[in-house]
């Protein structure tokens, strides 16, 4: 993953959640680690959830972002990180798929 | 991921330093790795590998799976002269993935009729240089000839460890900068990371073969970066 000449601030999920941080937030980073096939994002892309559900930053095209966030909230609340799985149109775990045929492995933790 | 781990990060990437997050996906521990730190044995090469390539991954090593995420600025070109190499050069090397920004005092060659969708800079180097400095992550390749515009330039990339420097002229020209720069301070070290004369000998006439001759020797330095240390290690 390549970082723009200089930090787009407004826009950088780390960033992001380096300041939720500093407000007092409860936050969740969630990281794109394994790909395979048509991925829309790369391995090391990020998003960023907080406590309330607001996150910034993508894992997908949208397609299981709303996934990892209830996900996300979860691990806020146990402090346990979770190894979360994708595939197309996946019908056992997830009610949720990639339809552009790939497959993603994204990990959640918690910031602290 | 340790808050601190994550202020680290962020730091070093403000200041378009590259560094890694390796994080433990066995147990979730971090911590940012940065650029020449040592770190041993099949996690070390993986780690080194990651800061030559840019690609994250996971990687298996003492019997653990890592997952280093490489975080590496964005490689920039500065060319100093808005001559004609740099016409060919600013358009190749933006679509090899590193944007330009040219500098040329002289008001008649940076026109933007000859550089449409280029960052032109019609000033002196040093005035640019003070607002923007040049870094290691940074390419810096002189080819107006003329000392007066050159010289500082080249200074200031040996200075700010420019992973490239590149001068244009024959090998009597660049012994005359040789004495210049020494006159400037620089060391002996230093002056030989110049490339002189400029690009990969690939026998380029026109001066459109010449930029790309100076736009392969700049992806080989960045994508060798690391490599030289290494070789005299093992």
């Amino acid at each position: 993953m390549s970082d723009s000449l200089y930090l787009d601030e407004a826009r950088d999920p780390l960033v992001i959640a380096e300041g939720w941080m500093k407000e007092g937030k409860d936050v969740a980073i969630a990281t794109v680690v394994e790909t395979w096939g048509s991925a829309p994002r790369p391995v090391g892309s990020h998003l960023v959830i907080d406590a309330d559900g607001n996150f910034h930053g993508s894992v997908s095209g949208g397609c299981v972002e709303g996934a990892v966030v209830n996900e996300a909230v979860d691990v806020i609340d146990t402090g346990k990180a979770r190894m979360l799985e994708f595939g197309v149109a996946d019908e056992t775990a997830w009610q949720v798929g990639l339809s552009c045929g790939g497959r993603i492995k994204v990990y959640v933790e918690r910031l602290g | 991921m340790d808050p601190y781990a994550l202020k680290t990060l962020n730091a070093e990437r403000r200041a378009r330093r590259a560094a890694i997050l390796v994080t433990d996906l066995g147990d979730g521990r971090d911590r940012v790795v940065r650029e020449g730190d040592h770190v041993a044995g099949d996690l070390g090469h993986a780690i080194a590998r990651a800061f030559r390539t840019g690609n994250s991954g996971s990687v298996e090593a003492e019997g653990r799976t890592f997952f280093l995420n490489a975080h590496l600025p964005q490689p920039r070109l500065v060319v100093i002269g808005a001559v004609h190499i740099s016409q060919g050069l600013a358009p190749m090397a933006k679509i090899a993935g590193y944007p330009v920004e040219i500098i040329d005092p002289r008001t008649a060659f940076a026109t933007s009729d000859r550089f449409p969708d280029v960052a032109l800079h019609a000033e002196w180097p040093e005035d640019v240089l003070k607002r923007q400095p040049l870094d290691s992550y940074t390419a810096l390749v002189a080819v107006t000839h003329d000392p007066k515009i050159d010289d500082f330039a080249l200074k200031a990339a040996l200075d700010a460890n420019c992973f490239y420097v590149g001068a244009l002229g024959s090998r009597k020209t660049h012994a005359k900068r040789v004495e210049r720069l020494l006159a400037l301070g620089a060391s002996a070290d230093q002056i030989a990371r110049i490339h002189a004369p400029i690009g990969l000998d690939i026998g380029a006439a026109s001066p459109a073969e010449i930029a790309v001759a100076v736009l392969a020797q700049v992806v080989q330095a960045f994508r060798s970066r690391g490599l030289e240390a290494k070789g005299a290690a093992a």
